[in-house]
């Protein structure tokens, strides 16, 4: 597989944008703030309480004070977020018709953008502090 | 010593996919692998066909794959491979034109899309543009490059990606990125800033590794992000 023809102007056409330099940095940034955030997560539910105590009751109660909240859809938004772009280099190396590779990738944005949607309703519309008694 | 030379042979006009050739040779063990392919194509098998030019390691020409590892043919002896098999292939991720010959082009226009050339429009002084000893070290690992294709090839997001304008380009990129008499820089950002572009880089080292020219490619990539990241955010 060679690489295509690739004159300046192609390239500056390509780079109409520094949205590859954000991504970059984007993935840089959520790597590092990930690692904290998932041993913060690991500590608080398998450390601090045993994870088969875990039950409804724990979780709702956890849910239903704000900064728990926040702290989940932080970690939920840049992981998903930070896998996606990862998914999405793949792509873009291993799917090399035009097609078939824009198919692949608005499948992903598509299964991303409901599990997003659906994690974040799940933290901020169900009502925790009304379960549980 | 006798050694045994593995040679992936690809003749456009009678095969349909490359194949494995074996050739027994006595061999010095001093004797280049350039050598050893000069033996047979002389002696042997007249349609054995390779680039080589200068034969000292710097015209470029003889990069190839050899025991898995892309190196110049000029420059490897056969001391230094520790093996009496030899296994001799194109370099990966161009198009084989003909046994070892492949087909340069594509990675001549990477390097021709970060121009690789010094760009200042200011009228030039009346001698020649100054520059200091230092400003002159910053870029001089880049000067040593000499197009042999060798870490390009070697790149694992080359040989998947493309359209990835690959480590020699930005090698030569930073020569001029770095070069204080230089003023191109916009322009050759956005030649590394697109999607095959140098954001595609996942340092794998495979090119620093590559080098026979012992540049820190990868060292000189992320300069080069370095750059572009402080140029823009």
């Amino acid at each position: 597989m060679a690489i295509k023809t690739r004159n300046f102007n192609v390239a500056r056409q390509q780079a109409s944008t520094n949205i590859e330099l954000i991504w970059w940095v984007f993935m840089r940034v959520s790597g590092v703030l990930l690692v904290f955030l998932v041993l913060g997560h690991i500590y608080m539910n398998n450390i601090l309480i045993s994870n088969t105590s875990i039950d409804f009751d724990y979780v709702a109660s956890r849910f239903s004070q704000p900064l728990y909240k926040v702290y989940d859809l932080v970690m939920l938004v840049l992981a998903m977020l930070h896998g996606t772009n990862g998914l999405r280099y793949i792509i873009d190396d291993y799917v090399h018709h035009d097609g078939w590779r824009n198919i692949v990738k608005y499948a992903l944005y598509f299964v991303v953008a409901v599990l997003i949607t659906t994690g974040t309703m799940l933290l901020f519309s169900f009502p925790f502090n009304k379960v549980g008694g | 010593m006798r050694v045994t030379l593995k040679v992936l042979r690809y003749n456009p006009e009678a095969d349909r996919a490359p194949h494995w050739e074996s050739y027994q040779l006595e061999a010095e063990p001093t004797d280049r692998v350039l050598d050893l392919l000069h033996n047979v194509k002389w002696d042997t098998d007249g349609t054995l066909t390779f680039r080589r030019s200068c034969g000292h390691g710097i015209c470029g020409s003889c990069a190839m794959m050899i025991n898995g590892v892309n190196r110049l043919a000029c420059k490897t002896l056969v001391q230094n491979l520790d093996t009496d098999t030899i296994t001799v292939e194109p370099i990966r991720g161009l198009p084989v034109e003909k046994d070892l010959v492949v087909d340069m082009a594509p990675f001549f226009q990477a390097f021709k899309a970060v121009k690789p050339y010094l760009i200042n429009d200011d009228p030039p002084p009346e001698r020649e543009r100054l520059q200091s000893p230092e400003e002159r070290a910053v870029f001089d690992e880049g000067t040593k490059c000499i197009l042999c294709a060798a870490c390009t090839t070697s790149c694992p997001v080359f040989w998947v990606n493309g359209t990835y304008i690959g480590p020699s380009a930005i090698v030569n990129a930073h020569r001029f990125i770095f070069d204080s008499r230089d003023k191109g820089n916009g322009e050759r950002f956005k030649a590394l800033s697109g999607g095959g572009g140098i954001w595609r880089c996942r340092t794998a080292y495979n090119c620093t590794e590559a080098c026979p020219r012992d540049i820190p490619v990868t060292e000189l990539i992320e300069e080069v992000k370095r750059a572009i990241m402080v140029n823009y955010v």
